[in-house]
């Protein structure tokens, strides 16, 4: 077996824009994939809407594709039914945040055992380059003609604070650490978030003067610093920055363990 | 010089987004009149895998070529 029996070969070449880093994630989600040795017959992926959405179903997995954001609402009925498959939720910022930000917090609440990998481009691409809750300040979008106006989300310290057990965040640039942190994430027993920085060339880059991906992805190396980097920095030099690594990786009792415990011996 | 590498393009899945070609550390990438990447200097490669893991469209494979005796 090679990564490459984890990807569907013959619906290849991805759908998405040239330079758009969702493909780096669905990369390294591959290799990791192999590495792990991930049992395809045990393991279901679910995907909403939305760029990041589409890309999983470039994988071979089992892949349940859902309505906008609710992948996570999804993906807690299987594990609740099958507690012995793996459950991954691939999703964007919009859809993890904005319009399944409820299910976010709540599965997170819950410490259900999956994996959430939220990847963060800062805009809806495929409907047209809106702001999402994740544009920085400044930043230009469709709705955004003089520049986004509201603060972004913190995807890290949300989870944290919700109570998952496993936040981290890594980048399309540092694709070693984002392997990594994806296959420590994977590992995790309990409900495990990754943070993903990926570039949007097309809809965010082409507003911002960042046409070209591979500016894209410079933006992305300047804007991430380490945690032990960030120990050093004054808040005013942190600001606009982003933390990558592990921010939590705790254990407390898991809802399906918690379900199997309460019902023991009733039959259920 | 014993090591060398063999660095393969799928043309089907490449996208010429220049990704590799930005964040090569040898050079190995360059472009050509029509603005597709080619491999001008597979010579330079060191093997550190870091196009293929950070190519969006998966269509890069770097691989080691198996040492020939020169002597």
């Amino acid at each position: 077996m090679s990564w490459k029996d984890y990807i569907k070969q013959q619906m290849f070449p991805l759908f998405t824009c040239s330079g758009c880093t969702h493909g780096t994630v669905t990369n390294a989600f591959a290799r990791v994939a192999d590495e792990l040795k991930l049992d395809k017959n045990k393991t279901v992926i679910v995907c909403a809407i939305g760029c990041a959405g589409r890309i999983p179903t470039f994988l071979d997995f089992p892949v349940l594709r859902v309505t906008h954001g609710r992948a996570l609402a999804f993906a807690t009925g299987i594990k609740l039914s099958r507690p012995d498959v793996k459950v991954i939720a691939l999703m964007g910022d919009g859809d993890a945040l904005a319009i399944g930000g409820n299910h976010f917090i709540h599965a997170a609440r819950r410490n259900i055992d999956m994996t959430a990998i939220v990847s963060r481009n800062e805009i809806y691409g495929m409907t047209g380059g809106q702001y999402a809750p994740t544009t920085p300040a400044g930043a230009r979008a469709t709705t955004a003609p003089y520049g986004m106006l509201e603060p972004a989300f913190d995807t890290c310290k949300v989870a944290e604070a919700a109570g998952a057990t496993y936040v981290a965040r890594s980048d399309a640039y540092h694709v070693q650490h984002l392997q990594r942190t994806l296959k420590a994430a994977l590992q995790h027993k309990g409900f495990a978030v990754v943070e993903v920085l990926t570039s949007c060339p097309t809809q965010f880059g082409r507003r911002n003067n960042l046409a070209d991906p591979a500016k894209m992805l410079e933006r992305i190396k300047e804007m991430t610093v380490t945690k032990a980097q960030a120990e050093k920095m004054t808040p005013e030099e942190l600001a606009g920055k982003f933390v990558i690594g592990e921010f939590v990786n705790t254990s407390r009792p898991e809802l399906t363990e918690i379900y199997a415990q309460a019902f023991a011996g009733m039959g259920v | 010089m014993g090591r060398s590498f063999n660095i393969e393009i799928n043309t089907k899945w490449c996208k010429n987004c220049g990704i590799c070609l930005a964040f090569c550390p040898q050079k190995v990438f360059t472009w050509d009149e029509k603005q597709r990447i080619v491999i001008s200097y597979p010579e330079k490669c060191t093997g550190c895998l870091l196009c293929e893991y950070r190519c969006p469209d998966l269509a890069i494979e770097v691989r080691k070529v198996e040492e020939e005796s020169h002597e």
